[in-house]
């Protein structure tokens, strides 16, 4: 990115200087996304509850992340007696670095990626996620109390097991893609709506939701955040941390959130594609005939795109949240190995199978296509296209569906009008 | 903007930079297997093997074996260490289960190392190895899938097999425990 945004300028200080603005702007990232994730998702919880949320600070609250983690920083920073104080240390450090270290794969545009060249993109995040659990287990085991070893022990046998599933609906999707690169999968991707890899054939389809699901609990995001289920362990593994060490928790699991529904995003929906492949059009122009900033522009629109997916995925993990009860441990891992487990492993057959036996075109931009040239049509793999097709209009149908549902709400003002906390004329 | 650029290219920075997380990574890897040998606390001990095991995928990295790197730390850090924290936390009676080595012990282990470090340089210093320049453009991880279930798929389905009996033995021995109480 810095060959093409300054070609010009080269040299020792020049790469060092780049690097540590990259550092700051990764930085930045994660904790503009936890600020603003955990504002979101008070003020969603909120909302949900009938209550107003943060709405002291700044406007609408937004500033609330900010005095709260103020009075983090100003707050005693304690050890309990019994602890292991090194590990007790260490352990916010384990769980906070991991989801930092996955960023710099994720494909926010063409050539808004830290690392494009990383092969094994994919595997790399999952591996580096895979890190993240250390710290959980190490938080709960090192506070030496009993709440935070059994939250700590849900998490090792929670995230040991959904781990399976998350790799193999992947891998469901990585067979129809045929590559672990996050920056070619964007590129993939980039035809339209029947191009992106959930529409590409049922299997991978079905593949999406089973990620979504496996993704919440490997988060442990509710309803599956048994390690720190408030009603059972106090807090879980972080009951016994106070002050900063407390919030790396917080900044580690939402970054966590952002990168598995980035990935989520980059995989399955498209990428930094908008649903018309106009993107991808224009970039294959631009890419052909440089022009001043040109792909710049194109990679800052990207960019927003890219992030406005990944924003809806985590509202909808948020929505999920404050919806769903807690399941009991053992129900959440019927869960995964008698229900998610075996169904993934059909999918992957399954999907292995179609991309054997049906073929098919991946990336052609939908205006390429002539309708009246039967010909071509026979030669694009009609059965595929049709499944796209048809996968494509299911999307968009249940997208608009909500769409409507939360229009008519919105409209009708159904569900605003009797909230409780709206103040009740006296007398 | 000339200034800016003084005498070393990006390339000669790259290596520099190369060399120093060369140096990093083995001291991290050293350094903290040797922990794992000489702490007490058996928790500690698996902290320790982690810290190893990410300096050795960190050079892997180096090496341009990302695929390697990320299983490395998939299987090993994220897979087999949190199993092992796990048994611990399972099985310890007291909250920080410490092991006290008998002196008997300690002399077995450290003979056992000498003799496997006298393997190890020997082998090393009369093997010949050649440098060899690696592919820094991406690694062929599509040949790997296609080695893997091609020419050597008789061993992977042979080791997949392994992994199957153990895991019915695993679910048999739970059963039967249940069964008695």
């Amino acid at each position: 990115m810095r060959a093409l945004l300054f070609p010009q300028w080269d040299g020792l200080w020049v790469v060092l200087a780049w690097n540590a603005l990259l550092v700051g702007v990764f930085v930045g990232i994660v904790s503009v996304v936890g600020m603003m994730s955990i504002w979101a998702e008070r003020k969603l919880a909120g909302h949900m509850q009938s209550r107003l949320g943060p709405n002291r600070v700044g406007p609408v609250g937004l500033l609330q992340s900010l005095a709260d983690g103020l009075k983090l920083m100003l707050k005693e920073d304690l050890i309990p007696q019994g602890a292991d104080r090194l590990l007790f240390r260490l352990a916010p450090y384990l769980s906070f670095i991991p989801p930092f270290v996955a960023l710099i794969v994720l494909p926010f545009g063409p050539q808004f990626v830290y690392e494009s060249r990383l092969s094994v993109g994919l595997f790399w995040i999952l591996a580096i996620l895979s890190v993240e659990i250390m710290g959980v287990i190490l938080a709960g085991w090192a506070s030496n109390n009993k709440w935070s070893i059994y939250g700590a022990m849900r998490e090792a046998c929670q995230m040991v097991s959904y781990e399976i599933p998350l790799g193999l609906s992947i891998i469901v999707a990585v067979a129809a893609a045929g590559t672990l690169n996050l920056v070619e999968l964007g590129h993939l991707q980039s035809g339209g709506l029947h191009t992106w890899l959930i529409f590409r054939n049922p299997f991978v389809f079905m593949a999406f939701f089973v990620y979504f699901v496996a993704s919440l609990a490997s988060n442990k995001r509710a309803p599956f955040d048994l390690p720190e289920s408030e009603s059972e362990l106090v807090a879980g593994f972080h009951t016994e941390y106070s002050g900063m060490r407390f919030a790396f928790f917080f900044f580690a699991e939402y970054t966590a959130v952002f990168v598995v529904s980035a990935i989520q995003v980059a995989l399955f929906l498209g990428g930094w594609n908008d649903p018309f492949g106009l993107l991808g059009q224009w970039y294959r122009h631009a890419a052909a005939a440089p022009r001043g900033m040109e792909i710049f522009w194109i990679n800052v629109v990207a960019a927003a795109i890219f992030s406005a997916k990944t924003t809806l995925i985590v509202f909808v993990q948020m929505w999920l949240r404050w919806t769903l009860p807690r399941p009991r441990i053992d129900q959440v891992l019927y869960a995964c190995v008698k229900v998610l487990l075996p169904m993934s492993c059909v999918l992957l057959l399954g999907g292995v199978l179609w991309e054997y036996f049906v073929p098919s075109r991946l990336g052609a931009p939908w205006f390429n296509y002539q309708p009246w040239n039967v010909y071509q049509w026979w030669k694009l793999a009609p059965g595929s296209l049709l499944t796209q097709g048809l996968l494509s209009l299911i999307g968009l149908g249940v997208v608009l569906w909500l769409t409507a549902a939360m229009l008519h709400a919105a409209i009708t003002g159904r569900g605003l009008q009797k909230r409780l906390t709206d103040p009740e004329p006296l007398g | 903007m000339n200034f800016l650029a003084l005498t070393t290219s990006t390339a000669d920075w790259s290596a520099a930079a190369g060399v120093t997380l060369f140096y990093l990574f083995a001291a991290l890897s050293v350094v903290s297997a040797l922990s794992v040998a000489v702490s007490k606390n058996i928790v500690r001990a698996a902290v320790g093997l982690l810290m190893s095991l990410l300096g050795v995928a960190g050079l892997y990295f180096l090496l341009h074996a990302e695929f390697l790197a990320a299983v490395q730390l998939v299987v090993y850090a994220g897979g087999t260490l949190i199993l092992i924290v796990f048994g611990i936390m399972l099985t310890s009676k007291s909250p920080f289960s410490h092991y006290e080595p008998k002196t008997r012990e300690v002399v077995i282990a450290i003979g056992v190392g000498m003799v496997l470090l006298a393997a190890i340089v020997g082998a090393i210093l009369s093997g010949p190895f050649a440098v060899v320049g690696v592919e820094t453009e991406g690694y062929p991880i599509t040949q790997l899938g296609q080695a893997l279930l091609g020419d050597y798929l008789v061993p992977f389905e042979l080791a997949s097999v392994l992994l199957l009996a153990v895991m019915i033995g695993a679910a048999y021995l739970a059963k039967s425990r249940r069964r008695e109480s």
